[in-house]
């Protein structure tokens, strides 16, 4: 902030301190008795009147004890605008101190199977609990605390895989994300609400659930113009590039007409949030092989 | 001391018709409290409709609750209590009028509007802009009367009780005006004048001063009437009650940023909220010192009279939730508390113990004065009404402090490879047992709201309970 406003806020804030000593001290000085008196100031509200007892001592005390500690506080920490008090203290530095003390305390841990080939580890049971740990903190929010997902988030104990389920597969998903994007109407942006219907019954007809079986029929070119490029001409999808395979009955956007329509009509996006620099690498080696050990 | 005109009157329509609402708007939104209560122990009394779900509803508790009846709990004191310190009517009975039906307009406004999910999102100032420019217009005519009143006073001083009600008066008209300055898109949209974390520390600006100036200094100006009178003491100290006044509305404006701890908010003003919280500790206290000592001499009056129990035990929770209200704001403390369910159990100990229990007491004191009789229909009812109260508000707090630290440990608790040990859901299934206590002491408070109303309704159609518009002013 600029010195302007650094200034404006110390002089306003020890103002507010100084203001309360002043306060206090300049009332004590007038008191006239030390202990508890029955005089009254002499006026009368409704029949209320006031004593004129002194300030309760303890109380005093313990008012200056909150300015002087207050006092202190601002001379450690940062609390007089630009000053950054005298211990250095920052809500940053504290929060890269704790995560370096985490790091020093937890990385030796996961260290010890971070050379451990996915596969291998997915078979021993202490590396195990400790990725399932880490899947309950980390991936559970999305996938669900089973790795079952849910509507757009998908199943990872089915061994359908949107991106490959080969331990390198896993690893790059989890190190560098994943970013999910179905055009509206694929390739065919002008695609009209019949093409739809038989574009939609052309998918369904791939697990036997077309509504109509002359929409399906003639869908079959609509989606070779629309959908192929990705789902490719017998619909089996393209782990490449993550288009899902539409002939397996298994379903991240929901399985019926209307759910399918809408992913035809409006597309989708999704993201898988990349893990790499939030998590250490020994720590997604581990979560790797525990969401490999789902399926294998 | 005074010149007062013999024909003078004071307005005790108002008056009356404010404690009245302060009665119904404590019903309703405790009663809606005690609804939103019972669907975080069991969530089919959500109902599975989007009026009546926990979201929509919790806004219209807090709402209900604050501005409802505490505000009409306030609008009823700070009008008969400046009246007659200042010896001097209202200066104006159609002014009076409109703040009391101009309030119920936005009362009504807010059980509309908020089940059907209007609101502007920020706590405590979901209420939509046209409800909050009627909220405004309201306000600053409650601030005309007030000080216009106390510029007519034939008392040479302005009475502490006074300078605590006009603080809260003038600040929360700063308070309202300034969080709620918003673009508005469409008749019920609108959208904050402020952006990003300037927005969250405006937003908590004014939260905090709810708290602060609605929540306290309002009704310290109620207890700086109240518990003497009841009591018949002179205060017990005018010079406390000079230091604690400028302290607290000096220290009181730079609490917020307690809220924001460990945020995007830069440090400075989460420091200057922390310290500023500390300084706060000494000033309340001077409040409940100074009622608990107006006391003195009189403490056997607590035995046979309930509503200066009523006032004391206030004081009490008033006490301990200034203490407990500093600690949560150290930054240690708050990264155990923040987003608990200690902070809920802090509020309310303020809210139920401090707010809900002097307005109880300040309203036993005035209904039979509104009416011309000498006292409340059943003192016995009014004790097992304070009973009532007092086990509720306990059972309510312990159950959320102990949820608030459990969730707080549970939630940092972590295994030895620095994963977390708990999960949340495990966390709230552990919370299970504390809802179901404060789902309890919720519902015996609000049977003793329920008490109250049939004592109130009882005194009232006594034969020689006569309404009083217009009482005569007379010396007390």
């Amino acid at each position: 902030m600029s010195t302007f406003w650094s200034i404006w806020i110390s002089v306003i804030v020890l103002g507010t301190i100084f203001g309360c000593w002043w306060l206090l001290m300049a009332t004590r000085k007038s008191q006239t008795t030390d202990t508890e008196t029955d005089r009254t100031t002499g006026h009368s509200f409704d029949g209320i009147e006031e004593y004129d007892n002194p300030l309760p001592k303890w109380w005093f005390y313990l008012f200056i004890g909150t300015c002087v500690f207050s006092l202190g506080y601002l001379a450690l920490y940062p609390g007089l605008g630009n000053f950054q008090g005298l211990l250095g203290w920052s809500s940053t530095n504290q929060w890269e101190t704790e995560m370096q003390q985490a790091d020093a305390r937890y990385s030796e841990l996961y260290a010890r199977y971070g050379d451990t080939p996915v596969p291998a580890l997915a078979d021993n049971e202490d590396a195990m609990k400790m990725g399932q740990r880490l899947f309950a903190n980390n991936c559970a929010v999305c996938h669900g605390s089973a790795g079952r997902g849910s509507l757009g988030f998908p199943n990872l104990t089915d061994n359908d895989w949107l991106y490959g389920g080969e331990p390198d597969n896993i690893l790059t998903t989890l190190h560098e994300g994943r970013n999910g994007n179905m055009p509206a109407k694929g390739f065919m942006p002008n695609m009209n609400n019949t093409q739809v219907d038989q574009v939609v019954n052309y998918v369904l007809s791939f697990s036997d659930r077309e509504k109509s079986a002359e929409a399906a029929e003639a869908g079959e070119a609509v989606f070779a113009q629309a959908c192929a490029g990705c789902h490719g001409t017998d619909g089996k999808g393209n782990q490449g590039m993550g288009a899902p395979n539409l002939t397996d009955n298994i379903w991240l956007y929901g399985s019926t007409y209307d759910w399918i329509r809408e992913t035809v009509v409006n597309g989708r996006q999704n993201q898988m949030p990349a893990q790499g620099g939030r998590l250490s690498d020994d720590q997604i080696q581990i979560l790797a092989a525990y969401v490999y050990s789902l399926s294998n | 001391m005074s010149t007062v005109n013999a024909n003078l009157t004071y307005n005790y329509k108002v008056v009356r018709q404010f404690a009245i609402m302060t009665l119904v708007w404590g019903i309703v939104g405790m009663g809606m409290g005690v609804l939103i209560a019972s669907q975080l122990v069991w969530p089919s009394m959500n109902l599975d409709l989007p009026w009546t779900h926990f979201g929509r509803l919790r806004p219209l508790h807090t709402n209900l609750v604050i501005f409802g009846f505490g505000g009409s709990a306030l609008f009823a004191t700070s009008y008969y209590v400046v009246q007659r310190t200042c010896q001097a009517r209202l200066i104006s009975d159609s002014l009076a009028a409109f703040t009391f039906w101009g309030w119920q307009a936005v009362m009504v406004a807010a059980i509309i509007t908020l089940p059907m999910g209007l609101t502007s999102t920020k706590e405590y100032a979901e209420l939509e802009w046209p409800i909050d420019i009627l909220i405004a217009l309201v306000w600053i005519t409650y601030a005309l009367v007030f000080f216009g009143t106390i510029t007519k006073r034939s008392t040479p001083h302005i009475y502490v009780a006074n300078w605590f009600y006009g603080g809260f008066i003038l600040t929360v008209a700063a308070l309202h005006i300034g969080n709620n300055l918003a673009l508005p898109a469409t008749a019920f949209k609108s959208y904050s004048a402020y952006a990003g974390v300037t927005d969250a520390m405006m937003q908590w600006w004014y939260g905090h001063n709810a708290v602060g100036f609605f929540l306290t200094a309002g009704f310290l100006g109620m207890m700086y009437y109240f518990v003497p009178k009841q009591a018949n003491r002179p205060v017990y100290s005018y010079r406390l009650s000079i230091v604690h006044f400028w302290a607290l509305i000096a220290t009181y404006v730079w609490a917020g940023g307690h809220h924001l701890h460990y945020s995007a908010l830069p440090d400075w003003a989460q420091t200057a909220g922390m310290v500023m919280s500390l300084i706060l500790l000494a000033p309340s206290w001077g409040g409940m010192i100074n009622g608990m000592m107006t006391l003195s001499g009189a403490w056997h009056k607590l035995r046979t009279d309930p509503i200066l129990r009523f006032l004391v035990v206030s004081l009490s929770f008033y006490g301990m939730s200034t203490f407990e209200g500093p600690m949560m704001a150290i930054k240690t403390v708050n990264a155990l508390s923040h987003n608990t369910d200690w902070t809920i159990g802090h509020v309310h100990s303020g809210a139920l113990g401090w707010v809900a229990m002097i307005s109880i007491g300040a309203v036993y004191h005035l209904i039979p004065k509104l009416w011309g009789v000498p006292a409340m229909y059943s003192t016995g009812l009014i004790n097992v009404h304070f009973w009532l109260a007092t086990v509720g508000t306990v059972l309510y707090i312990v159950a959320m402090w102990v949820n608030g630290i459990m969730q707080g440990l549970m939630w940092r608790a972590v295994n030895q490879d620095g994963t977390l040990t708990y999960s949340f859901v495990e966390a709230l299934e552990a919370s299970w047992p504390g809802y179901l206590v404060r789902f309890i002491g919720g519902a015996i408070f609000l049977s003793g709201m329920l008490v109250m109303a049939y004592n109130t309704y009882m005194t009232v159609r006594q034969k020689d309970a006569v309404a009083l518009d217009n009482a005569a002013v007379q010396p007390a």
